[in-house]
């Protein structure tokens, strides 16, 4: 069988398992406090708040009793390609400053605000709607104690540039350079991964290295419940879901009215 | 004509005959010295300016600190106070509980040095870390790993930080006013010449090494930036 992710020497990627999902939305409570995401004074505002892992609700459309709800949470999917035989993914294509590329070693699409000059084209050209723009610049209520839970391993963004998941880069490098201090060349399997997938407390989320045979995530992949969103892209996206049932994995290649925010 | 050819300001008339009337013996000079004076502000005058100083809290002297060490060039000795955390990271600038472990008591001074006396009465004796200006402080996006380069990579610290290990004085931390980064990272001189390795850790600098080391794949963005 040919190899879906083949080019580098990791491709870390997730699966996330949607029978196990239940919407809790602590995956992106975990991730905000990871990454530094700013809050807003008002964060009802959705079409400017950020949220690196966003969590969609979708239904079967039925009444009861054969209604039936599914959550989709979407970290960025650290697309391989843009889908017209380009081999980067459309975000990294149409940056004209290389503030966002494709780093073939790990798989990771990197995103370098100090770069950014916040033109927004990535932001429109990403099918997922995985990239935030920064309409302030970050704001962490001292009163209420929020700069203190900053973390230094995750630079701050500033007004004017764009944000997305990254698959927890830095745990990557604190991994590295745990490994390197130990003398060894290799990370071991759960050294790494996301936060997202740390918190969950129904733990659907797996993360690993797709090119490795041995992780978890690369056996998950080959499960016949194993699809991505918008798969007819052809973007290649590194996050996988698993559904048994055949709704779920039918709307998630299907038009985005199906779907609605979880915040509606 | 033969008169005139010896007269700098013919050669410009000659070169440029629309300039001619515009350019007497005069004029000449007050280009020269305009172009000198240029010359000088952008060379000299603005990386002066554009450059804060500010002394170190009080005066650490590496070499002293070293003496008793059995081989001061060894890395191990310097890995004594610049020590690695067990999970890989480093602790950089030593805190007070490392000195504490010679320092111990606020009342004995180990020396008659002034600086010993300072850094007793104001830091030790009140529990107070002390306020170091870092020469080689990276700007907040970027990430270095120093385990990485010491441990798996084997390079020496002199490569990257020059001899400050075996200094005796400590140089003014000097810093740019619009950056706020540490003259250490843009390099002292403003022509970009580099002699040594250490002169400057611009991007550039780090991206070279790597290649020269064959360690390409860590010249992706998300290598050196977080
Ligand atoms: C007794 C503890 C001690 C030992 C041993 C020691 N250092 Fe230091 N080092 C310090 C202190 C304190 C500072 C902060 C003051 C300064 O900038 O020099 C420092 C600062 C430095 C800095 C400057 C960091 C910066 O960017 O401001 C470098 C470089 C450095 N040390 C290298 C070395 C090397 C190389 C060795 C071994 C040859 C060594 N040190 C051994 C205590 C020590
Ligand atoms: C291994 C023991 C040891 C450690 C650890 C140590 N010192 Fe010292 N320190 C000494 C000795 C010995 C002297 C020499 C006294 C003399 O002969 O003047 C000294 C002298 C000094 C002096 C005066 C001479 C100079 O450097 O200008 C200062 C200041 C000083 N120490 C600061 C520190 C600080 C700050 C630390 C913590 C980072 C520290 N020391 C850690 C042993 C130590
Ligand atoms: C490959 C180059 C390189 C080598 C080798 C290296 N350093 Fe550094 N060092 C750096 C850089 C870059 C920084 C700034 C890191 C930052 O700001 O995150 C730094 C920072 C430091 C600091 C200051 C940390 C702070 O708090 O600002 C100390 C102290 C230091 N190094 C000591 C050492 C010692 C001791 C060694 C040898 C064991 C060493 N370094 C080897 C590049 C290097
Ligand atoms: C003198 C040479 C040299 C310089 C200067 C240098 N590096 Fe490196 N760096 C290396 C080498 C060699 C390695 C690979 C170590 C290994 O894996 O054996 C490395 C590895 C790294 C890694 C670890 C990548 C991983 O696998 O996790 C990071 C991060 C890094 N360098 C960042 C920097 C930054 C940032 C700078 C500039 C401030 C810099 N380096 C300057 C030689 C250098
Ligand atoms: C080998 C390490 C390394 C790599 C790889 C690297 N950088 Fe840097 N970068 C640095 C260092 C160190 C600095 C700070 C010193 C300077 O200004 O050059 C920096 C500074 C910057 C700055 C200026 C930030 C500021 O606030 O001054 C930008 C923008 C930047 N890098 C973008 C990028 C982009 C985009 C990439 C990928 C194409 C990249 N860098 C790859 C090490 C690296």
């Amino acid at each position: 069988m040919k190899k879906e992710h083949d080019q580098g020497k990791y491709k870390y990627g997730m699966v996330i398992d949607l029978d196990k999902c239940t919407g809790c939305g602590t995956c992106m409570v975990a991730c905000a406090a990871e990454n530094n995401v700013s809050v807003r004074p008002d964060e009802s505002d959705k079409q400017r708040s950020i949220s690196w892992m966003q969590v969609y609700k979708a239904d079967n459309g039925k009444e009861f009793p054969e209604a039936e709800t599914v959550y989709f949470p979407r970290p960025c999917m650290h697309c391989e390609q843009d889908g017209r035989g380009g081999h980067a993914p459309s975000c990294v294509s149409v940056c004209v400053a290389t503030a966002t590329t494709l780093d073939k070693n790990t798989g990771i699409v990197s995103q370098i605000y100090t770069r950014c000059i916040g033109c927004r084209y990535c932001q429109a050209a990403c099918p997922y709607k995985a990239r935030y723009f920064n309409w302030w610049d970050a704001y962490f209520p001292v009163d209420k104690g929020l700069e203190r839970y900053l973390s230094p391993e995750v630079s701050p963004r500033m007004r004017g540039v764009i944000e997305k998941c990254s698959f927890c880069h830095h745990r990557l490098m604190r991994a590295r350079t745990k490994a390197y201090a130990d003398g060894r060349r290799k990370i071991k399997e759960n050294e790494y991964i996301t936060a997202c997938a740390e918190a969950c407390p129904a733990q659907a989320i797996t993360f690993g290295d797709l090119n490795n045979p041995k992780h978890k995530v690369a056996q998950l992949i080959k499960s016949k419940n194993a699809f991505r969103i918008l798969e007819r892209l052809n973007t290649k996206p590194k996050v996988y879901y698993l559904s048994s049932r055949d709704w779920v994995r039918k709307i998630a290649d299907n038009p985005v009215d199906e779907f609605s925010p979880i915040s509606g | 004509m033969k008169n005139s050819a010896e007269k700098p300001s013919s050669i410009v008339v000659a070169a440029f005959p629309a300039l001619g009337r515009y350019v007497s013996k005069g004029g000449w000079l007050c280009f020269l010295a305009g172009f000198v004076g240029a010359l000088f502000l952008g060379w000299y005058v603005f990386p002066k300016l554009l450059y804060s100083s500010q002394p170190q809290p009080f005066n650490f002297s590496h070499k002293v600190h070293l003496e008793e060490a059995d081989d001061p060039e060894d890395v191990e000795s310097c890995l004594n106070c610049h020590a690695f955390r067990d999970d890989g990271t480093f602790v950089g600038i030593p805190r007070l509980d490392k000195c504490k472990e010679c320092h111990e008591d606020p009342e004995s001074p180990l020396g008659d040095s002034d600086d010993e006396a300072t850094f007793l009465t104001n830091y030790m004796a009140e529990k107070k870390e002390v306020p170091w200006l870092s020469y080689s402080r990276q700007p907040d996006c970027v990430y270095f790993s120093h385990a990485a380069h010491v441990k798996m990579g084997e390079i020496e610290c002199k490569t990257c930080h020059g001899p400050h290990g075996g200094s005796e004085v400590l140089p003014l931390y000097r810093e740019n006013r619009i950056s706020g980064y540490p003259i250490g990272i843009w390099g002292e001189r403003i022509s970009g010449l580099k002699t040594n390795t250490w002169d400057r850790m611009k991007m550039d600098d780090c991206a070279e090494c790597h290649t020269e080391k064959g360690h390409e794949e860590n010249n992706a963005c998300f290598v050196c930036h977080k």
